[in-house]
């Protein structure tokens, strides 16, 4: 899923007292999963900010509501978007996807992000999500045992390690990176094919990435 | 015994403490003491819950919103969870939640999580004391350097099913 | 592996190595500043001392004066540089455009390395490359010199009916041999020479016994005849300097000997005591087979380099 995190407090604080009314939209989808901007999150975010609120002397109305997904125009519904209509401003817990996919639908409204959105990752364990993909357009997993070089190594190697590998840790964050080839070489041992790291692997296409330009995918077929 | 401080609290607007109680362990010594006449101070209000696991963060940040001047997490002992490990997830929630009510200028110092068996009526006495005059002097800190007091509507007796919308 | 090969470049180093000859290479890092006088001093020491002087590529990511811009000063004094390039802050075509720009000052040797990452250096916060690694630079050079492309696969002229006019280079790597895993080091040696490497200078060497066991799996996949290695060696100042080399660089290990023998001696001749570490250190990697030259890596001690060279008998150094 996309990972999120919540924006510092302040920063958030600082775009609700610019209003009056604000809505906290959140995301039932990626950002709920790590927990960032689902239902849970927006009440709590709500809290923080009539407390902060209180404390401040502020007068600011809040309104809490969170939809299935923020990047799908079915789920801003008749009772959403009147709820958006209605309010000064929205601080959206969704993704940047989501933020700006709000914007597009309601183009004359103030839409304010909640969350820094970060990286394509799973959870590793509850309370801890790890970055996986970097969305290069041109997966190469097969080719490292199902390691992603491009995502997991902090120089996105192709012909790695490099001599920064020690324990099983990258140097850039021993404590916190695990070193992607010391992954891919025990992977690639266990699956007994070694032998296929010692072939030179050319250099890459980045035009299929982000390096190419913002993407799109359209599928013809599919287009009503 | 009470203290000088809460007899003087007594006398002045009280402060408002919500304990959120576990029904197997600080309610039943919150229930204890009540038996053995152990005084502790009347204005905690006591909600009791399942297990403390049951607490959720937003929980704890709407009692502060509607009014609470104080709020007290008590649960089992580590290791005497009826459910094994609620109240070790409360510690962790009563934790987060000390840091976002920091965030927002909350002194962090109005919750705070105890741990009292079943059997320790007194050990229940004795601590929500100590915190209702942690908070009174909180509170008396925070009220001289303002120049209105906060109205306290506190909800009485709230069930343990709370709704966070 | 006949020692008449034909060269590929005008580089002294390479004559030197084809000849079959020992070679020493010096290091030297260039300043954070325009002061280009302190160039001319460090490189001052060096001259006739050594037959090249690597000049480090924004080393730990911190920004210093350009490879290029500080060999051409040594150039101007009589010094080969190595110019050394990292896949940190250039992509492919600032590569291939630098080394166009070394070719035609005739500065031939390059260091190809893959580049120590920013959140090491004063300028965390910055965007880095590595639009190729060190690996992938290795083939692109030799493309370049060899088939005359640039990586895109169009040829190296100025126009259609030009003649193509390729860099002639001497292309080097670096190799680690202390590093994770250690099973995979040598396939990765392997892998450069594959790609082109013609030298490859290693890590600073402390530990004897585990390199000598490098180099017999270097040696027994026959290596050594395909590329010509040099050893590194950093002399070691003080025992504070054994001591932050054992614990804080990865994979490095130093003998406890050698820390003895520093911390037995006073402060004051903790160096010396280096310097003689140091020429023991070469001495005994003349006599590995396999072993061309020495990496002579004396950063910031620029002027004790002619003492270890003439201590560790390796003066004069060859005319060609």
């Amino acid at each position: 899923m996309i990972t999120a995190q919540r924006k510092p407090f302040d920063e958030i604080y600082e775009f609700a007292q610019r209003h009056k009314k604000i809505l906290i939209l959140g995301c039932g989808t990626c950002v709920t999963v790590c927990m960032a901007g689902g239902e849970k999150e927006v009440g709590v975010l709500a809290s923080q900010i009539k407390l902060a609120a209180q404390e401040k002397g502020d007068q600011i109305e809040i309104v809490e509501h969170t939809i299935e997904r923020q990047c799908d125009r079915e789920f801003f519904d008749e009772a959403t978007s009147r709820i958006i209509n209605d309010a000064d401003a929205v601080i959206s817990l969704a993704c940047g996807v989501g933020v700006q996919f709000c914007v597009e639908c309601f183009n004359e409204k103030i839409i304010y992000p909640g969350v820094n959105t970060t990286f394509y990752g799973a959870t590793v364990e509850q309370g801890h999500w790890s970055e996986r993909c970097a969305g290069c357009g041109d997966c190469v997993l097969d080719q490292f045992g199902g390691v992603c070089p491009i995502a997991r190594c902090s120089k996105s190697l192709l012909n790695g390690p490099c001599g920064g590998s020690a324990n099983g840790k990258c140097e850039v964050d021993p404590e916190n990176i695990d070193c992607a080839w010391q992954l891919i070489f025990d992977r690639m041992k266990i699956l007994g094919r070694l032998d296929e790291l010692e072939k030179n692997v050319p250099v890459k296409d980045w035009s299929t990435s982000r390096d190419g330009g913002p993407r799109k995918i359209v599928r013809e077929d599919i287009k009503l | 015994m009470l203290t000088d401080v809460t007899e003087k609290i007594m006398e002045k607007p009280e402060p408002n403490i919500i304990a959120l109680c576990c029904h197997y362990c600080a309610f039943t010594a919150a229930d204890l003491a009540g038996t053995m006449r152990l005084q502790y101070p009347t204005n905690i209000r006591i909600v009791r819950l399942p297990c403390t696991g049951r607490v959720d963060v937003n929980m704890i940040l709407q009692a502060f919103v509607e009014g609470a001047d104080g709020v007290m997490v008590a649960g089992c002992e580590e290791g005497g969870c009826h459910f094994i490990s609620g109240n070790l997830r409360a510690i962790k929630r009563v934790e987060y939640a000390k840091k976002l009510l920091a965030e927002t200028g909350v002194n962090p110092e109005r919750l705070e999580m105890y741990h009292i068996a079943a059997s320790q009526g007194p050990l229940f006495a004795q601590k929500s004391t100590e915190f209702t005059e942690r908070i009174a002097q909180i509170m008396s800190g925070e009220a001289s350097t303002e120049s209105t007091t906060q109205t306290n509507e506190v909800k009485t007796d709230e069930p343990a099913t709370v709704d966070s919308k | 592996m006949t020692e008449t090969a034909t060269l590929k470049s005008d580089s002294r180093l390479e004559k030197i190595m084809s000849s079959g000859q020992f070679a020493v290479t010096g290091e030297l890092g260039p300043p954070k500043s325009v002061d280009i006088d302190l160039i001319r001093k460090k490189a001052q020491h060096l001259i006739g001392k050594v037959d090249a002087v690597n000049i480090t590529d924004n080393q730990t990511a911190i920004v210093r004066v350009s490879s290029i811009a500080a060999g051409l000063v040594l150039k101007e004094m009589g010094l080969e540089p190595v110019i050394q390039f990292t896949c940190r802050d250039r992509n492919r075509i600032a590569i291939q455009s630098d080394v166009l720009g070394a070719a035609i000052h005739g500065l031939p040797n390059i260091l190809c390395l893959t580049g120590d990452h920013q959140c090491f250096g004063n300028h965390p916060t910055s965007k880095n490359v590595f639009d190729i690694d060190s690996t992938q630079l290795i083939s692109m050079l030799k493309q370049m010199r060899d088939d005359a492309q640039f990586a895109c696969g169009e040829e190296i002229k100025n126009s259609k009916k030009a003649e193509p006019l390729p860099p002639c280079i001497y292309i080097g790597a670096a190799a680690n041999p202390f590093g994770d895993p250690f099973e995979f080091r040598v396939i990765r040696l392997a892998k450069k020479i594959n790609a082109g490497a013609d030298f490859i200078q290693t890590q600073c060497i402390y530990d004897m016994e585990r390199f000598e066991e490098w180099m017999k799996q270097v040696r027994h996949r026959g290596l050594h005849e395909k590329v010509k290695i040099m050893a590194g060696v950093t002399p070691l100042k003080s025992v504070g300097m054994a001591k932050y080399m054992r614990d804080s660089v990865a994979g490095l290990s130093v003998p406890d000997s050698y820390i003895e023998r520093l911390s037995k001696v006073e402060k004051s001749a903790a160096a010396d005591e280096g310097v003689n570490i140091c020429v023991e250190q070469i001495k005994q990697l003349r006599e590995i087979e396999g072993i061309a030259g020495i990496h002579l890596m004396a950063i910031e001690w620029e002027h004790r380099v002619p003492e270890i060279v003439e201590k560790a008998e390796l003066l004069p150094r060859p005319q060609v």
